[in-house]
């Protein structure tokens, strides 16, 4: 089937099986290899994208089901310019990251934390990031971080 | 030290490239022509195999090849025999199943790989694994750890008779056993450390190509250290390691169980040569859950008697741990000679009796995991110690005062003969009571109870020791530009190696932090010596081999500078990355650039500026980094739940090269160590044997809110005296406070009912439970 | 995930037609559950048929004293909605609470409700906020709708189009989670209308189900104390390595009284 659809601000269009996943057409048809697989049971969040501007598993998700959408991956998060994302920035400050592989999915969820929660609370933060499984942090880094990018959003 | 020296909290070089997807897994690699690898694991937890079939499979659209143990038998594969061995205390030699890359007689465990299907799709492949067929005759299996060792069990590999692979013991038991029976206070305990999976976040993964021009395979795989994969794999292959070559590139964490003689990845390079074709196997989640080694498993009964000033007298341990169905590498060893060896940890206690029994289960094989030894030894000696504070009517600060090594007797050798060279246990035990505000517990514990609910502290002192294998290679080179690039033995797979090496080179030698470059995870450029990440043992063995490459660097710089300055070697100096005599100077990195002209050397100095140190240590020169971890806890009575509310850690890790990076490290160890207490256990069914919690459906994976922040500091004032650079591992010590210290504080919050021990993990149910079971005992 | 056919109808008509014509066809909404069942190759549907290009298939709107809900409406838009909030807090604060919130983003209602997974949180608003789910051809009554584990009244060719919900004078849900997989272990919906109050328990039981005697002794009184002494009968309830029957009828009991003490 062909899609048409808007990946990093670029204009996709390809033709593909109905049964690829979403994550897999992002890494093995396009090589955009910064979205990982984690799990198959759509629990570690290691797969998150922004899809119409909303934190989703593109883990489970058909990539025909993205047909003419927009779509942010990791690697089109940060500026044009290069200038990281407030949310890169701060989990480089705050070693919000080890090994790195659940660290594009934390990324694009804490993204979507800010824009949703400015100024959200550590234990909110915390349950936000439900859906994320991180194994080297303990979360610490990366909770910091995004409360610090939260409340920047906020302007406090 | 400036900026970017050592002790600085630098922000990690890394980071830009992993946090904006430009890292690189072993999943994100692709050959053209590669096929596809998928595994037929077993359905069942034991089982005969009559028969193979894979004609079905093969007709599936894509599959091309279908393989067998039997055939890789025949190309060559040889069997996995650990490299371990013990003796009972009679002279009888552990026992040592043997361990087949796919077999195709008898499957051992719920997931053991038994044929690989190639196909041209990922999807495909799987399709065929799906088809192949197996005649199998099922046997009766046994998955339990304590049941294993009964002398009536089911005995899994009958050739041996029984399933404990050796009665490992330090002593005979005659002499303490007749000390606490004398005893005026005895405790007792019996310990059920749950098994864990140990799931960093990449899966497992191998990808292999064959050049058969050269007869060399290309492995791609995350590991911990190529060369250890590199001369386990070739052994397996049965080719010399010269034809083998091991890259890693990015690796999704590690925790122990990488490196590891895996039989996909060995089936995957065998295949790769075979057909001469690359091959790719990616691991999925639920196959990763089945077939990397898991981690813990002990049963431990520890009867400890003490004197009536509540001094321990002398210790009765006996610890069965399930190795799995076959032994790994290290699985029987962690309790003896692996991490375990630690025990009786902080504790100054002189008569001790130690039994060891490995057991085999139809169950994946353990292996090290985050500790491997050290957080069940320190687990077990803090649960002894709350229990004797009971029973000696002494508060359990006090209780390990009076038993914790001194100061005043460091240097300590141990029952298990490691000698600890430094570390103030009853110091920092009470610079953490302080830190903690241990004293004000009574007033937070009644604003909660205001609320309903009950409020617990707990402690743990613990000992670890670091440094794994004693030798590790690391090499520094400058290129003609002047630019220095670390050559790294040791392979950091979360742990910042491209940081904190540079912070040294940075310190040692003056070059800008922004021009030192960072290789690792070939082993094709990788120090001939080098040997990897695990033990805690980075900093201590490839911190040393770099600053001595450093040393030498600037040996030979003297040299080459007193030539171009016209000056004799002995009166250069070097400092901030200048060479100088008198008024005069030249920079390391004009060196570097001399020093790859012939033309501008010395006589009988080699051109270039390039060394390496291959730094081998006493094997017994571990270092001891130890701390103490107070957990703070509020518990939901009626519902069970438990919520950290206050988390202090001290951590003596010696000299800390980069307090943000150790400080990731701690949090990193006492969130697993949380994990275990709180939510993890890998469960097998004890009918079926096939394992319960077989995803992160069922698997309790640590979340961000079953976490609070941890509050960690670390002690400046007990540099190792063993080491060049005065540090201790920072890796694993979370993993063996956090346990002990949480359970702890449950266990003080359920006071009121008399609770005094539950077994991990601490699951709401198991505390209401425990709750209930206590009121009913208190009601009779 | 074995191959199928993949159809996005933009007409609810073409819908029923294609799941006429088709040998094994699925629907698909927001996909949490079917996907990942296809991914460990556990169901090979002939055909799936896309929901989401469906007009007035999503979107929340009031009538009379009914909040409807569409069944394409995603967990994260009602746990926003001013307008659910507004009318029925606990409807917003339980779908805030599934999953998680990348979850949020792409499961719906009627998905949901249509998977009667014995612990998902919505049976437990369907049941205990007195619910209608409305289907292409009727509507039904929740008590009628949930017939088993992973089992309903939807006949073939049945498609839930929207969920009406009547407005209760109060309600309140409460949850415990499971550490992994965040579905409820035992999910209670109370709730307070005119004539009677309501109350459904989910995660439980083979299905969502209300305890009547409870609802009753509510009804007379809509007090935590009016449940005192009641239980729920383990045989009925399930077990597993999460939870025992007996541990959730206990932690059933304490939910419950915990949303009544909230709200009276």
């Amino acid at each position: 089937m062909n899609i048409s659809l808007t990946i990093n601000g670029e204009k996709i269009t390809r033709d593909i099986a109905t049964n690829l996943l979403l994550a897999d057409f992002l890494r093995d048809n396009l090589r955009l290899t910064g979205t990982h697989v984690g799990c198959d049971t759509t629990q570690c969040g290691c797969c998150i994208i922004h899809l119409n501007n909303k934190a989703v598993k593109s883990c489970t998700m058909l990539a025909v089901q993205a047909d003419g959408a927009q779509i942010t991956t990791i690697e089109g998060l940060a500026g044009a310019n290069g200038a990281l994302h407030p949310v890169q920035e701060a989990f480089r400050e705050h070693h919000g990251l080890q090994c790195g592989f659940c660290t594009p999915g934390m990324v694009m969820m804490g993204a979507d934390i800010v824009r949703r929660l400015p100024g959200a609370d550590e234990a909110t933060i915390r349950h936000q990031l439900e859906g994320n499984i991180c194994r080297c942090t303990g979360y610490q880094g990366i909770v910091e971080a995004i409360m610090d990018a939260s409340s920047q959003a906020k302007g406090i | 030290m400036g900026q970017y020296g050592i002790g600085q909290p630098v922000r990690r070089k890394e980071d830009v490239r992993l946090l904006t997807g430009k890292g690189r897994y072993t999943d994100d690699i692709h050959f053209d022509g590669q096929l596809w690898a998928a595994f037929f694991r077993s359905p069942h937890a034991h089982a005969k195999i009559k028969s193979i079939d894979s004609a079905a499979a093969l007709s599936v659209a894509g599959v091309r090849h279908v393989f067998t143990g039997e055939d890789m038998r025949k190309g060559g594969m040889k069997p996995l025999v650990a490299d371990i061995n013990f003796t009972d205390r009679k002279g009888n030699k552990m026992y040592k199943p043997v361990r087949h890359i796919l077999p195709s007689d008898r499957a051992c465990y719920v997931g053991e790989p038994l044929v690989m299907v190639l196909a041209d799709s990922a999807e495909a492949a799987r399709a065929g694994a799906e088809l192949i067929e197996i005649d199998f005759e099922t046997l009766p299996n046994i998955t339990s750890t304590a049941k294993a060792a009964e002398p009536d069990a089911y005995v899994l590999h009958p050739e041996h008779g029984s399933n404990i692979a050796v009665h490992w013991e330090n002593s005979a038991p005659d002499e303490v056993d007749a000390l606490i029976a004398q005893a005026p206070h005895k405790v007792k305990i019996h310990l059920v450390n749950n098994r864990l999976i140990v799931a960093p976040m990449e899966p497992r993964c191998a990808v292999a190509t064959y050049d058969a021009k050269e007869d060399v395979i290309t492995l791609y795989s995350p590991t911990q250290g190529v060369r250890p994969a590199q001369a386990g794999f070739a052994g397996l292959l049965g080719i010399d390691k010269k034809k083998l070559r091991v890259i890693s590139l990015d690796v999704g964490g590690g925790f122990g169980i990488r490196s590891k003689r895996y039989p996909e990845t060995a089936a995957v390079a065998w295949a790769a040569k075979h057909i001469n074709q690359p091959v790719k196997w990616r691991g999925d989640r639920s196959e990763t859950f089945v077939s990397d080694h898991h981690g813990r498993d002990q049963v431990n009964d520890a009867v400890m008697g003490l004197d009536k000033n509540g001094r321990v007298i002398a210790l009765r341990l006996e610890t069965i741990v399930n190795v799995g169905a076959y032994s790994g590498d290290n699985g029987p060893r962690l309790p003896i000679d692996g991490g375990g060896r630690i025990i009786p940890c902080g504790y100054d206690i002189e008569k001790f009796y130690f039994s060891v029994k490995p057991v085999y289960t139809n169950t994946v094989p353990t292996d090290t995991y985050r500790g491997a030894g050290r957080p069940e030894a320190n687990y077990i000696m803090e649960r002894l110690m709350d229990a004797a504070a009971e029973e000696c009517g002494l508060t359990r600060d006090e209780i390990r005062r009076r038993n914790l090594i001194p100061l005043s007797k460091m240097p300590y050798r141990t029952q298990m003969n490691f000698v600890y060279d430094s570390g103030d246990f009853i110091g920092t035990m009470d610079k953490t009571l302080e830190l903690a505000d241990w004293k004000g517990f009574a007033s937070r514990r009644k604003e909660t109870e205001k609320r309903g609910k009950l409020r617990g502290i707990g402690l743990a002192s613990f000992v670890e020791q670091a440094g794994g294998r004693p030798t590790e290679e690391m090499r520094v080179k400058f290129d003609e530009n002047g630019k220095a690039t670390v050559f790294s033995g040791t392979f950091s797979h979360g742990q910042g190696h491209e940081t904190v090496y540079a912070q040294m080179v940075n310190d040692y030698l003056g070059v800008p932090f922004d021009q030192i470059d960072f290789v690792q995870g070939d082993t094709d450029t990788t120090p001939p010596g080098g040997v990897g990440t695990f033990g805690s043992r980075s900093s201590m063995m490839g911190g040393v081999a770099i600053k001595r490459s450093c040393g030498q660097i600037i040996m030979k710089g003297k040299k080459i500078a007193a030539h171009l300055l016209q000056a004799d070697p002995a009166a250069v100096t070097f400092e901030n990355g200048l060479f100088r005599v008198g008024v005069s100077s030249i920079s390391i990195q004009d060196v570097a650039r001399a020093a790859s002209d012939p033309a501008k050397l010395p006589e009988g100095v080699t051109p270039g500026l390039d060394e390496s140190n291959l730094f081998e240590r006493e094997p017994d020169l571990n270092n001891f980094p130890n701390g103490c971890h107070i957990c703070e806890v509020e518990v939901d009575p009626e519902l069970g739940t438990i919520e950290i509310v206050k988390y202090t850690a001290l951590d003596d890790c010696g000299v800390v090269l980069n307090p943000l990076i150790v400080h990731g490290q701690v949090y990193g160890g006492v969130a697993q160590g949380i994990g275990q207490a709180l939510t993890e256990d890998a469960i097998y069914d004890a009918e079926s044997g096939q394992l319960l919690a077989g995803s992160f459906m069922d698997y309790g994976m640590p979340r961000a809110h079953h976490l609070s922040m941890i509050e960690a500091h670390f002690t400046d004032d007990q540099p190792c005296k063993t080491n060049d650079l005065g540090v201790k591992g920072a890796g694993e010590a979370g993993a063996c406070g956090a346990p002990p210290a949480f359970v702890s504080a449950v266990c003080d919050a359920l006071t009121p009912y008399g609770v005094k021990h539950i077994d991990m993990p601490l699951t709401p149910e198991r505390v209401w439970t425990a709750i209930q079971q206590a009121k009913a005992h208190k009601a009779a | 995930m074995q191959p199928f056919n993949y159809h996005r109808p933009t007409e609810l008509a073409d819908v029923v037609k294609i799941l006429a014509n088709s040998e094994d066809p699925k629907l698909l909404a927001g996909g949490m559950t079917l996907l990942p069942t296809l991914k460990q190759r556990l169901a090979a549907p002939s055909d799936l048929i896309d929901l989401s290009r469906i007009p007035n298939l999503q979107g929340i709107c009031e009538d009379k004293n009914e909040i409807i809900i569409g069944a394409m409406t995603c967990h994260a838009d009602v746990a926003a909605s001013d307008m659910v909030r507004a009318f029925c807090p606990a409807l917003a604060d339980l779908a805030g609470q599934i999953g998680d919130p990348a979850v949020r983003h792409r499961g719906t209602i009627g998905g949901s409700v249509a998977n009667a997974d014995p612990a998902a949180d919505y049976p437990a608003a369907v049941l205990g906020l007195n619910a209608t789910i409305e289907t292409n051809q009727r509507r039904i009554k929740n008590d009628d709708f949930f017939t088993g584990l992973f089992e309903t009244a939807l006949e073939p060719g049945e498609i839930i189009t929207a969920l009406r919900f009547p407005r209760p004078k109060r309600a309140q849900y409460q949850k415990f989670r499971h550490p992994a997989s965040g579905y409820a272990v035992v999910g209670v919906m109370v709730a307070q209308f005119d004539a009677k109050a309501r109350m459904a328990i989910t995660g439980a039981g083979p299905n969502a189900f209300r305890p009547h005697a409870f609802e009753e002794a509510l009804t007379g009184s809509f007090t935590a104390k009016a449940i005192e002494g009641l239980t729920l009968d383990p045989d009925e309830l399930l077990s597993d390595m999460h939870a025992s029957a007996a541990y959730r009828a206990h932690v059933a009991l304490v939910l419950a009284k915990r949303a009544i003490g909230l709200i009276s």
